[in-house]
């Protein structure tokens, strides 16, 4: 397992997305895989930075494991911030009009629809949100 | 400055790259065309939502050419939704050339029936 601690601030996207992307080409993932997972990075990383810890600062941990059978890869996202499930908010409404369309809820959605697994557990104080994807 | 050591200049430099976005945008008439290179997300998606608000005021059509976007994320998304809510009455919106990582976003999310996507 490797592991990341970072400022819980949008500014250091760059720095998680690239500790992710090295674990990932070290692994073999296909780029279209790896896109797709850091995708999900920001949104996870991003809600962390925008919500855990309101107007004050935080740290975010990142941990990745990579996995040989079958080849996969385990994320997880930990903070001390506010208890937070974004697991529990409803799912935006993919079939409606441009007009009808809410701007929020896109970024957990994808993360759902696009990782074979998503977890939420809030244990000693911390939100601990981790995915799984399948790398072949 | 000088606060900085010469390792983590470097380092940033390199990161750099993992988030940047150039935009391109040709005026003809009343006709914006937008060129992205790069990726589309929480960090460069606001230039984009600055440049389209600069012309929103006197456009009738946005074209978003993607040939050279390789990422975008739900930061990106809202702002091409922004877009197409501000057109909506007074004019059209384009969407064309989606890469691959782009497409498989919009067909999930279905972003794929809110504009023309050529």
């Amino acid at each position: 397992m490797k592991e990341l601690i970072v400022e819980a601030d949008r500014m250091n996207l760059p720095e998680v997305q690239t500790f992710i992307d090295e674990q990932l080409e070290e692994a073999g993932c296909p780029m279209l895989t790896q896109t797709t997972i850091d995708i999900a990075v920001e949104e996870l990383f991003v809600n962390i930075a925008s919500y855990a810890y309101g107007d004050g600062n935080g740290k975010a941990v990142v941990q990745v494991t990579v996995f040989e059978e079958p080849l996969s890869v385990e994320i997880t996202f930990i903070d001390n911030g506010v208890q937070y499930d974004p697991l529990a908010k409803a799912d935006p409404d993919t079939t409606l009009s441009a007009k009808e369309r809410k701007k929020g809820g896109l970024g957990i959605f994808m993360v759902k629809n696009t990782m074979d697994n998503v977890s939420y557990e809030y244990k000693d104080g911390k939100n601990i949100l981790t995915i799984k994807k399948n790398l072949n | 400055m000088g606060l900085f050591g010469k390792k983590e200049k470097n380092a940033a430099s390199n990161m750099s790259s993992k988030s940047n976005l150039d935009i391109e945008v040709k005026k003809d008439g009343a006709e914006y065309t937008f060129l992205l290179n790069g990726r589309l997300d929480t960090i460069t998606s606001p230039n984009l939502d600055a440049k389209i608000n600069e012309a929103t005021p006197d456009a009738e059509k946005l074209i978003f050419d993607l040939t050279n976007l390789d990422y975008i994320s739900s930061a990106g998304l809202r702002v091409l939704l922004g877009a197409t809510q501000a057109m909506e009455d007074k004019g059209e919106m384009v969407v064309c050339n989606l890469t691959e990582p782009v497409k498989e976003v919009f067909e999930l999310t279905g972003f794929n029936r809110l504009f023309t996507i050529e």
